[in-house]
Order: C-alpha cells, then structure tokens, then sequence
C-alpha cells in the first residue's frame, strides 16, 4: 500500500485549520487515508475528530497510507500539506 | 408595547424575581427561552436493527450539519467560523462509525450518540489547549442530534423573529458567539456569577443581564417581563406605568452619561486617569478609538493560548507595536504572561496542580520559564523602541518584596522604561510600602485580590456573595495598599472589574487609587460619577465602605452620601 511519513509542520499541531485542511482533503481524493502517528494505530484521515484526537505536535513523525486508483498522487498532495505550517498561512 | 400573550387571569398582579445585576440598564419586551438540552430518552428501547439505525443515524447527521451551516452563512464572520467547524463535527465520519460500534452492542440511538461523543471528548479533554476548547462545540452537535433523532426544538439560541429577552438555565459559549444588541433586548439567567462568560460578554455588548434569577424556571416563552440589570430586579407582566418608569430610568441614564468627555475627575478637579482593559489587538484599536486616558491592563494571553509552541520574538513583537501604536502617546500597560495551571499551556505545563490558582501561576510560572518572560522582555522593547510609546511593565501573581524585585532587575535591563506590579494577594496589599520600593507602581486586581482574601474561587458562582468587592475585608486590603503608594510616592491604580462599578470607582478613588482600568463601555458612566462628587466625598465613602459591618451595608451606607443623580448609573 502507498504510503509516506513526514514530520508536522504546523506550529500549532494537527487539529484546528490544518486538521479541517487535511481532512476536507481526503474527502475531496474520495480514498480511503490513514493517518497514524509515529507506530500509533492507523485512524481514518477524513474524520476531523480522529484527526484532532490523534494528538500530533509539531515536529511529530506522521504516515499517511492510502490504497487505490492514483493513491500515490493523492498522498503527494497530503504530503504537501502536512509539511506547510498551514495556520500561519 | 407588544400585547400580553397571557394577559388573562394569571396575570393580573405583577410579581418580582430577584437576581444578582451584571450588566447595567433597563429592558421590557417578550422572553424567548433557551432549552436546555435534553438527555437521550431514558426509555429509549434497545438497537435490535443496527443497519436501519444508522441510516436514521446519518439523516440525523446531515439535517444538523445543514441547519448549521444555514446559520452559519447568516453569522457575523467570528461567529462563522465556529459554526463552520461544528457543522463539520457533525457530518464526521469518524463519529459515525464510533456511533455505529455503540449500535452494535444494542445501546439506544440516543443513548448510542451520547456515549461515542463522550469518548471522543474525553480524548479531547487529555490533549489541553485548543482540543480541549472544542468539547463544548462537539456536546453542541451532541445536544443537537438527540433534539433532531426525538424529535424535539434544536437546542440553543433560535433564530429571533424580534428584540426579545433571553431566558436561560446558563448561556453556552456557542449561544454568546452570535448575540447582537439589536436583537437581544436583555438576558436573564438562573446560573451563573457575576464573572461568569454570560455575564462579561453582557456588560461588553451593553445589553442589561441578570444572573441567579431564583424563580426563573417559571417563566413562560413569550411572556413580557422587564428588568432592570442595576437593581437585579424581574418584573413578571409589568403594567404600562412599569414599562414606562423603566424606560424613563435608561432616559435618564443615557442624559447623565451625555455629559462632557475627557479625563477622569472629581467635581473638584482631583485627576483620576480612565483607562480601558484589553485583550486583544482588535480590542486596543477599538478602545484606542474610544474616549479613554489609555489602557491600564492589556492582558497579553491572546498570543499564548490555543498554541502547541511559544510565539516567537517577531510575533510578538509585532502585535505589542501594533497594540502600543493605537495608543499613540497614551500610557498601555502590559502585564506579562498570565498563565498557569488553570489556564494550562501546552508548551509552558509544569504538570497537573491539586489547587491551581494556588499554585505555580503568574510571576510564579515565568520564574520556572525565565526563556517565555525574556522573550516577552525583549519582544516589549524592540516594540517600545519602534514606537517610544509609554509602556509600562506589570507582572502578575506578586506575593513578596524578592519577587518584584526579580521581575524589576529583568524589565529594566530589557531597556524597558517602567516597572510595576499586581497586588492581587493579601500580601502584596499589606506590605505594599515595601513591595512598591522595588518598583515604579502598581495595580490592584480586584477580582483575584477578593478571592485570596475571602478563600473564594471564583469560578464558584455560589460563592459570588462572599467574592463581593464591598467585602470589607477587601476594601481595607485596597485602602492599605493606596496607603502604600502614599507613602512612597508611587501611583497605585485598579484594574478589575469593580473599577467600572460607577458607585465602587468613588470608593476606590476616595481609598486613593490614582488610574481606574475597565471594559471600554463602562468609561462613560465611571467618568460621570466622578464628576459628581467630590474627593472629600469619596475619602467619607471610602471609609465608611471599609468600617462597615457588611458588604450589603458598605454599599447602602456609600448610595446614601451619594448624589442622586448616580442612581440612574447604576
């Protein structure tokens, strides 16, 4: 399965604008992504609430997997996000 | 006047509810009620088709996500936001499936929604900061899918056909985001303290409350009461003669306060600075607008909570330039970081504490973080240079002589101008000679100082009578550390909420204080009480508030050497 693992640029961490940003993306791609934090669990990337209560910080390893067709540029695009310190933009 | 919805025989004699005035003024008009949200129904039988319940689950879902969305595109742009995010909350997906598992174990539709939220709001709570914040905005979508899965009116303030007064058990953070003065003539509560959300919000939009309504709970949707937010005091179905004396009571008022503006004063000229409270930069260009001798508390939290990591040395320095040029050369006074345990910071969290306003809070916290305070420091001074605004230091939570004098060895080598401190424990009050040797002034706050003085919390509204600022005991506290700055020269001003009490501020100026600092929209009836009395006057008050027995009688004993003209203040 397609996946990739970053660390957190948001200073404020994943929830609040980034965490609506990442998960509207995922609803948009219509894939299933999973977004686990460090060895976590895997938790649905387009649920802001398991998004928010992963708990990721700044600076937090976090992977993202996603199966399906054009899974590797959906994940690019994730990639993209999560490496933006989105809530300073 | 609107017609009497219940103008029958129930009606005929007016009664009186009494409660505890938050915001100033009068208001009659028709109540709406606010329903509190209901529980899942306790005889809700057991999900034996969990297929079918989910699918009854996800309308449920996106009729809520609609409705509020609906609001949401109607909403002020602050308001909008909130909105926005909830109505997200309510189409997750996540809490769908959460809600699903609870399904499959035979739990209730109702009782299904209640549980799945109460985990994922327990896991918010753990997190602290800004995910913990939003556990009220995911009970709000909670209470509203129950309402919508029974069937019942969706919680929470409704949409306004017209000014109405707002009856609640306590108003939700949600409700307040979106209240306006033009359609929200009053609000009445049956909880709630005099420092609660409710009531500050009030006393900043301007619109009259009432908290500790007893005999609320009566009251029927649509009734016409009036009330009248000095007193405390409900009218249940005021006659005409009522309607009009309450009005003729905010004529008045609004006639006192038409007076000239300017500096604060005494009928004889004794100069008491005015000046306004805020929290945010948006607030300092507003209350910069405004009539005001400057700001005498700019509480400088704002740029520290719902954050994972400190803000940064630029960060700050630009909102304390842009905060500190909407004064231009009037005097701003900042106080350093204000958090602790109550207020946790992600990034600043010494750990969980059994008593937090006891514990590590305040000066007590930059002394364990000097890094936060020295970048506060410096942010201070480059924003100080850029401007040569007059910005004065304080630090907050200051028990001991030691304390002021190491918070004044790190402002004035930061190349800061002046240095003060709170005196918000009975201890700075008391040794207040000694604490003000260290430094250049003070500030008294009295919402803390009441509450180390009495063993209050202030969170308690139950204990509101005991966390009164007429308590005696508080009043000599603030008389002996005006006495203090007497003694040394050095000015002792007050910024807590009793400043903006237009009966209070004489008492306080009479004790002694030399600045006032208050929410921008009590500055007009402060600067007209002042203008009443004269500082012989306010010296009387001020000991009579001290010597008496009680906190009711300090405040019968000080209205009556007052002008009458005052009461219309109040």
């Amino acid at each position: 399965m397609p996946t990739r693992t970053v660390a957190l640029a948001s200073a404020v961490g994943l929830h609040a604008r980034p965490a609506a940003l990442l998960t509207t993306a995922v609803n948009e791609s219509g894939l299933d992504v999973t977004l686990a934090l460090g060895a976590g669990q895997p938790v649905d990337a387009g649920s802001i609430l398991e998004v928010m209560t992963l708990g990721a910080g700044h600076g937090d390893l976090v992977t993202v997997s996603a199966e399906g067709a054009g899974a590797d540029a959906v994940l690019d695009g994730l990639v993209a996000l999560l490496t933006r310190d989105l809530d300073a933009e | 006047m609107p017609s009497r919805p219940d103008g029958g025989a129930t009606a005929t004699a007016t009664r009186v509810l009494h409660g505890i005035g938050v915001s100033a003024g009068t208001a009659s008009g028709p109540v709406v009620i606010i329903h509190r949200a209901p529980a899942p129904d306790p005889d809700e039988p057991a999900t034996t088709d969990p297929a079918l319940a989910s699918r009854q689950l996800r309308a449920a879902m996106r009729a809520v996500a609609a409705a509020l969305t609906e609001r949401a595109s109607t909403a002020p742009a602050a308001a909008r936001a909130v909105l926005e995010a909830t109505a997200s909350m309510a189409v997750d997906r996540g809490l769908a499936k959460a809600v699903d598992r609870e399904l499959a174990t035979g739990s209730g539709l109702g009782r299904a929604v209640s549980d799945a939220v109460d985990g994922y709001c327990a896991r918010l709570r753990s997190l602290g900061g800004y995910p913990a914040e939003r556990v009220a905005d995911l009970q709000d979508v909670r209470d509203r899918l129950i309402c919508e899965l029974r069937g019942l009116p969706a919680p929470g303030l409704p949409d306004l056909l017209g000014p109405r007064i707002l009856v609640a058990r306590d108003l939700a953070p949600a409700d307040t985001a979106t209240l306006s003065p033009r359609t929200v003539l009053g609000i009445l509560t049956e909880v709630g303290g005099p420092t609660s959300h409710t009531a500050i919000l009030a006393a900043q939009l301007g619109i009259p409350a009432i908290v500790q309504v007893a005999g609320l709970a009566d009251v029927e949707d649509g009734a016409v009461v009036g009330m009248d937010g000095s007193l405390g005091e409900v009218l249940l179905s005021p006659s005409d003669a009522e309607v009009a004396l309450l009005a003729e009571r905010s004529r008045r008022r609004a006639a006192v306060l038409a007076g000239p503006g300017g500096a604060g004063a005494t009928r004889d000229g004794h100069h008491v600075a005015l000046l306004a409270n805020i929290g945010t930069a948006a607030d300092a260009a507003r209350a910069a607008a405004g009539d005001v001798e400057g700001s005498g508390l700019f509480r400088t939290e704002f740029l520290f909570l719902d954050r994972a990591t400190a803000p940064t040395l630029a960060e700050q320095t630009a909102a304390y330039t842009g905060v500190l040029r909407a004064f231009g050369t009037r005097p701003v006074v900042v106080r350093t970081l204000d958090a602790g345990a109550d207020k946790p910071l992600p990034f600043a969290s010494l750990g969980p504490e059994a008593n937090p306003a006891l514990g590590r809070r305040g000066l007590r916290l930059s002394r364990v973080r000097e890094d936060l305070l020295a970048t506060q420091l410096e942010a201070l001074a480059v924003a100080h240079r850029a401007t040569s605004a007059d910005v004065r230091v304080m630090a907050p939570m200051v028990s001991t002589v030691e304390e002021a004098e190491w918070f004044a060895v790190r402002v004035r080598a930061a190349g800061l101008p002046a240095v003060g401190v709170m005196i918000e424990t009975p201890a700075a009050a008391l040794r207040a000679e000694q604490v003000l040797s260290a430094v250049d002034f003070a500030s008294i706050g009295t919402n803390d100082l009441a509450q180390y003085a009495m063993a209050a919390d202030r969170l308690q509204g139950e204990l509101a009578g005991l966390l009164s600022p007429w308590q005696p005991a508080v009043l000599q506290l603030v008389q002996v550390a005006c006495a203090g700055g007497r003694a040394t020269g050095r000015p002792v001003g007050i910024c807590g909420e009793a400043a903006g009490d237009p009966l209070l501020s004489l008492v306080l100026t009479g004790a002694g204080a030399s600045s006032l600092s208050m929410a921008p929209s009590r500055v007009a009836a402060v600067r007209a009480a002042l203008r009443l009395h004269d500082l012989d006057t306010c010296r009387r008050m001020a000991a009579a508030a001290v010597s008496a027995r009680t906190a009711v009688d300090g405040r019968r004993d000080v209205l009556a050497m007052a002008d009458p003209a005052l009461a219309d203040l109040l």
